[in-house]
């Protein structure tokens, strides 16, 4: 059985987002790369489900759609664990062409389970998962929050409204994963931040496909603004600020 | 000249910072103050490859050069120094000396075990009458027909307990003072070695001390490491690099006081303004923040000078000095800066604090660093 695991480079989590090009463009300068936290996740669990497989499990893929500067990202995911990884050479527009992309090179040689985050920690577009299986014309389950493998069958469940749902699938399939699905992202070892140069990076050649995105404007949610601490005994200046301040009264 | 890390050197950084930020934070206070030994810590640091992280493949290490080393020192020791010192004294002060300077034989049997962290050492050379000077060596190693035979009491020992070998420096030849002393291979549990009870320190309480005492205990000979006589150059070389993993500790230590004092003094207010808006407090930072910079830059140097196998020793001891002092400087200020909050364990820098005062004294004082740096300048 195989594993591919979709891996998005996303900007750390704590980066400061600035814009450019009057606001159509996201400021890359400076930026910390990282894998997009739920694809960590996700590769955190393959990697689990392949040492608990007792060999049924050969074998765990990552893919990347994305220019040469997503290396580390991907060579990262190597250091954790992934065996080997695939990078398609194109500038992921947006969700329907990296989807596109992707599935062209999986078409050609098929995974038993795909495994793809909730969405990405930048874009939050929530998109490609669902994409890209029915590209490939298999099954996705969304939110998924536990994967286990026993035997043929597969179990999962979701994250529902007021409780969860218990499925059973069986390959291929395609799993759009979520918080839950592993506790906390494996930190590489010594040995496994070695041995990441020495996996193989398949790097293969992008179709043309088209965006069907175009990014008119970005904006920033206005910075918070201060707040004002009111004595519980001063009514007044309360409805005074209300009143004139605020103005809601 | 290239201040750039390599993609290793950063993936090693921020394993180090993720382990340190998620795993040791979360019961650093309490081990403090139980000084209860991190054994669990060390079980998982040992399986992502710390314990010998900077030994070569060969010998089942991590194969990782100096400066990933100082990296991770950085790391983890913004958060917990007992562990820091662990890694240290195996990687530095045992593998290094084994890797170094042992027969392929010795490699074999005391190396693989402790740089792939099966094992740890420990490093034994201070004596209750013999700690800067350590040339008055008062243990013994008498050479008998296929053994020494050793006698004689180790202090203030890391790692005593928890280690399974130890490396010992001994005096053989009293006549030839320094020149007669030895080092040698130890295993813990051989016959004739008694420890002292755990040191109630002031801090990195959750590392192990000990006293060791030699009573009669049988060495083979082929445990020697080099030639006869060979072993107070051992140790002082041994020690140069040490205090590269010193230095990197001393640096985490401020370093983590450092992003701490920031922190508080962005939320914290007086006077109706956030205490960072007191130019007060915010020049403590900004001279913080100079000294923790000119300390990572003498660690790097001085790990650049070792990896790039060029004479190292003075600079490691200008790191070692320097970043202890800072981090004796920095550790107290942040303390100032939290007010009465920083003299509470809750808050972590009055144990940074503790924990910076042994950076001065031990592998060497700086006293004793001001004395390698001074000989250095006035050698013709
Ligand atoms: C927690 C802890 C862990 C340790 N771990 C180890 C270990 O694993 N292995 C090991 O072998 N040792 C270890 N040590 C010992 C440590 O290296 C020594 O304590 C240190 O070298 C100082 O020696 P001392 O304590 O005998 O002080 P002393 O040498 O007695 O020094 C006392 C004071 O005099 C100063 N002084 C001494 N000589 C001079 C001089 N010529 N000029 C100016 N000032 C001078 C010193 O700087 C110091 O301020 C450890 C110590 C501690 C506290």
């Amino acid at each position: 059985m195989k594993i591919l695991v979709c891996i998005s480079n996303v900007p750390d989590t704590t980066t400061k987002i600035k814009f450019v090009d009057n606001n159509t463009k996201f400021d890359t300068n400076g930026i910390q790369w990282i894998i997009n936290p739920w694809d960590e996740l996700a590769l955190t669990r393959a990697l689990q489900l392949k040492e608990e497989s007792n060999g049924a499990i050969e074998k765990i893929t990552v893919i990347n759609v994305g220019l040469i500067d997503s290396e580390p990202t991907i060579r990262k995911a190597l250091a954790i664990g992934a065996d080997d990884a695939i990078r398609i050479n194109a500038e992921p527009l947006d969700a329907y062409s990296v989807a596109a992309q992707m599935a062209e090179v999986i078409k050609k040689d098929p995974y038993d389970i795909i495994m793809a985050g909730i969405e990405s920690s930048d874009y939050n577009g929530s998109l490609v998962g669902g994409m890209l299986a029915e590209f490939l014309d298999i099954p996705s389950v969304s939110s998924v929050s536990s994967l286990n493998i026993d035997g043929g069958n597969v179990e999962l469940s979701r994250e529902i409204s007021g409780g969860k749902e218990i499925l059973e699938t069986k390959v291929p399939f395609l799993a759009i994963v979520q918080k839950g699905i592993a506790i906390d992202p494996r930190i590489p070892s010594m040995r496994g931040i070695m041995m990441a140069r020495k996996k193989p990076l398949n790097v293969s050649e992008p179709i043309e496909v088209d965006s069907l995105t175009e990014y008119s404007v970005y904006e920033l949610p206005k910075p918070k603004s201060k707040c004002k601490m009111v004595d519980p005994e001063n009514v007044k200046e309360l409805i005074d600020l209300l009143h004139n301040e605020a103005k809601i009264i | 000249m290239n201040f750039e890390f390599s993609e290793e050197q950063l993936m090693i950084q921020q394993a180090a910072r993720d382990y340190a930020q998620r795993e040791l934070i979360k019961d650093v206070i309490e081990r403090d103050a139980k000084a209860e030994f991190p054994t669990e810590h060390v079980k998982n640091l040992t399986e992502l490859g710390f314990m010998g992280m900077v030994v070569d493949t060969k010998y089942d290490g991590g194969g990782m050069d100096t400066v990933s080393y100082v990296l991770a020192m950085e790391e983890i020791c913004k958060v917990d120094s007992s562990l820091g010192v662990i890694i240290s004294v195996n990687n530095s002060l045992v593998c290094y000396g084994i890797e170094e300077f042992g027969t392929e034989e010795q490699k074999e049997k005391y190396l693989k075990p402790l740089a792939s962290g099966e094992k740890l050492g420990a490093f034994l050379l201070s004596e209750p009458e013999a700690g800067s000077d350590a040339t008055h060596q008062r243990t013994t190693a008498e050479e008998k027909d296929d053994h020494y035979l050793l006698n004689g009491t180790k202090n203030w020992i890391t790692n005593a307990n928890c280690a399974s070998t130890y490396v010992v420096i001994a005096q053989t030849h009293p006549e030839k003072r320094h020149k007669g002393i030895n080092a040698f291979l130890v295993d813990k549990d051989s016959p004739g070695i008694s420890l002292g009870p755990h040191e109630d320190k002031m801090g990195m309480r959750s590392s192990d001390t000990h006293s060791v005492m030699f009573t009669d205990v049988k060495v083979p000979k082929e445990n020697r490491i080099g030639e006869d006589g060979f072993g107070f150059k051992f140790a002082m070389k041994t020690l140069d690099g040490g205090r590269i993993g010193i230095a990197a500790q001393a640096l985490g230590i401020a370093s983590g006081a450092m992003e701490r004092a920031i922190q508080y003094s962005k939320e914290r207010k007086a006077f109706g303004t956030e205490i960072a808006n007191h130019q007060a407090i915010a020049f403590k930072l900004s001279d913080m923040a100079v000294k923790i910079e000119n300390a990572r830059n003498l660690c790097l140097k001085s790990a650049w000078l070792k990896d790039n196998k060029k004479p190292y020793g003075l600079m490691s001891a200008m790191a070692k000095q320097y970043a202890a002092d800072i981090a004796m400087e920095v550790t107290t200020e942040a303390v100032q800066i939290f007010g009465g909050y920083g003299y509470v364990k809750e808050y972590h820098v009055e144990r940074l604090m503790r924990e910076a005062k042994l950076t001065q004294i031990y592998e060497g004082t700086s006293e004793v660093q001001k004395i390698v740096i001074s000989r250095a300048l006035l050698r013709d």
